[in-house]
């Protein structure tokens, strides 16, 4: 039977969505039995929420004050001393677990799998390589113990409905000191979360300043959506970098991506495959991003934005 | 600080769309344009700012991968790079045997700082980095948008979902560059012709004594599924009317 072990994500008082996510991936694992383990200074709260998610089985708690930041060189020896006991050990794709998974997968010494997408089997899973440009099945050799970050666009969050049970564990292994966290810089936002609201409205380099790039935000605010931004966009300092969607930003599936002023370079689209529903904004007809866009508007950003503003009421 | 070790690979061109093999065997790559990797570069490109500013005496570039990536090594070379190594193999190998080679590299050179990109854009794996550092017992500093030496400690801001987190590590260490980390400056034709004349060193992985790890292997490739072509609206209104109908907006 797989027992499979999925490493909370949280900011220290919140589960993080992407953990629900995982949860779903690890339940197509057919009958696997799944734990999901909260590292925390205090993680009551966190497990609670944990406890809840329909297909948990069991959630445990590693108090330490040394788990109020996440850093992966303290976390990955506990990972590992807990591990024995699991086939497979899960975490999201996030940045989190982009850190984590492959030091706690080179400690155990078996491979990694980046971004599964799919479960064909336990042993067997679907991947995105060349920024989706292709999609490989792999397959982990009988006996070793898999390893992998869940691509979260791919997998609906699971719901609240289950009661699994709480119990604390110790995982003490030693520690390093070499790595210290000094600070968090995040922008204080009440606006929905990037990676998970159903609606998002990015802006590219064609908004040509940061005070332009208002208009994104105002639109976002009439249609309650997250704010997104192209490399371009970021690059040029418009919008902050935990804005980028793509390739080497966030990978998100929103039920409704609005793309202004975006060429649609496929660094840019691997990060929107997943939306439901694409609408483009460019003046220029040719742009890529019509390619993949469902609704398709032609012309100037500067002259639209404000009319359908508008025109939502 | 003495020696920076870099990581090259050799990738298809960040503008070239690959294409599936019908057999479902791979992707195709005759003919197709190879490049260094873009985060490799800027990873270079960091270790040449740093000893630029008298802060590392040698720079030393290491590929892992076939025969070819010696061109890699090359521009890399015309770069800035003192000397290149190539751990060569023919093989399509996993991030974790990488990270054993580029182990095995550091066992003899000793480097005070090892960058690599963080993730390499044909496999878009993102391990090597971490896995390296696991194996060294050594820091890693992934996502770098900003790094500062400091004697023997290192400070890297980090590019993380939630923002910019700033660590501090103890040196040796392992770093990952992201893309905001710098600009790669551009080769210069005398520059190449320098570079025809700098060390490159071949070995391989069982001179290394590294075995490729076959635990994990890719048994299908296929195209991802295409979306439905779309539609091209008039005006705004009937942008807002499409939504309603979908139900997206009210
Ligand atoms: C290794 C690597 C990783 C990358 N990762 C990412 C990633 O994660 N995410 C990402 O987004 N990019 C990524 N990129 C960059 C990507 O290749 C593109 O350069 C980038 O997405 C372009 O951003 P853009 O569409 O905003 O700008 P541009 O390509 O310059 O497009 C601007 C668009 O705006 C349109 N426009 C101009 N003025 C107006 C107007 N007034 N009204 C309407 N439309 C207008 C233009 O027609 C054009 O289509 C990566 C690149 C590399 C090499």
């Amino acid at each position: 039977m797989s027992k499979i072990l999925i490493i909370a994500e949280h900011d220290g008082k919140k589960l993080s969505p992407a953990s629900a996510r995982c949860v779903t991936c690890a339940a197509q694992i057919a009958g696997g039995e799944i734990t999901l383990a909260v590292f925390a200074a205090d993680p009551g709260p966190i497990a609670q929420q944990a406890a809840r998610l329909t297909g948990v089985a069991q959630v445990i708690t590693i108090t330490d004050a040394r788990h109020a930041q996440s850093l992966a060189a303290v976390l990955a020896p506990q990972v590992v001393q807990l591990a024995a006991s699991y086939t497979h050990i899960f975490g999201a794709s996030t940045t989190f677990g982009k850190d984590l998974m492959p030091r706690v997968a080179a400690l155990l010494g078996v491979p990694q799998i980046s971004d599964a997408m799919s479960v064909e089997s336990p042993t067997r899973f679907k991947r995105p390589i060349y920024a989706g440009n292709a999609i490989i099945t792999v397959e982990v050799a009988a006996n070793r113990k898999v390893v992998a970050t869940v691509r979260t666009a791919s997998f609906e969050a699971a719901l609240d409905g289950g009661a699994a049970t709480i119990s604390a564990v110790s995982a003490d292994a030693p520690a390093p000191t070499h790595t210290r966290y000094v600070s968090l810089s995040a922008a204080a936002s009440d606006r929905p979360d990037l990676q998970s609201a159903p609606r998002v409205v990015s802006g590219g380099r064609a908004l040509a300043s940061k005070e332009n790039f208002q208009l994104i935000y105002s639109l976002a605010d009439k249609l309650n959506a997250a704010v997104g931004a192209s490399r371009a966009a970021v690059d040029a300092g418009y919008a902050s970098n935990e804005l980028q969607v793509g390739q080497t930003g966030k990978i998100i599936a929103p039920e409704l991506y609005v793309a202004v002023g975006i060429s649609g370079a496929i660094q840019h689209l691997t990060g929107i495959k997943d939306a439901r529903t694409i609408v483009a904004i460019n003046k220029d007809a040719e742009a890529p991003i019509f390619e993949v866009a469902d609704f398709g508007l032609v012309g100037d950003l500067f002259q639209i934005l404000p009319a359908l503003e508008a025109a939502l009421g | 600080m003495q020696k920076i070790i870099v990581g090259i690979k050799r990738v298809v061109d960040y503008n070239v769309r690959v294409r599936v093999k019908p057999d479902g065997s791979g992707v195709a790559l005759d003919g197709v344009k190879m490049s260094v990797n873009p985060f490799d570069e800027i990873a270079l490109e960091e270790a040449l700012r740093i000893k630029e500013r008298g802060e590392a005496t040698e720079i030393i570039a290491v590929s892992i991968g076939p025969d070819d990536a010696q061109q890699q090594l090359r521009t890399a070379l015309a770069m800035g790079a003192d000397r290149a190594i190539l751990v060569k193999t023919d093989q399509a190998i996993e991030p974790l045997t990488a990270a054993h080679a580029l182990l095995a590299i550091i066992k003899t050179e000793q480097p005070d700082l090892v960058i690599v990109g963080k993730q390499a854009i044909d496999d878009d794996a993102a391990q090597t980095g971490p896995m390296l550092a696991a194996l060294w017992g050594r820091p890693q500093a992934t996502f770098c948008s900003k790094l500062t030496i400091n004697g023997t400690v290192a400070t890297i801001v980090r590019e993380v979902d939630a923002g910019l987190e700033t660590i501090e590590v103890d040196l040796p260490a392992v770093i990952s560059a992201d893309l905001r980390l710098n600009e790669p400056r551009y080769v210069k034709l005398p520059d190449i012709m320098k570079a025809k004349k700098k060390q490159l060193d071949v070995t391989d992985l069982a001179t290394l004594g590294v075995s490729i790890d076959d635990g994990l292997k890719t048994v299908h490739t296929e195209a991802p599924k295409a979306r439905a072509k779309g539609i091209l609206v008039k005006d705004v209104a009937e942008l807002v009317d499409a939504l309603k109908k979908k139900g997206l907006v009210s």
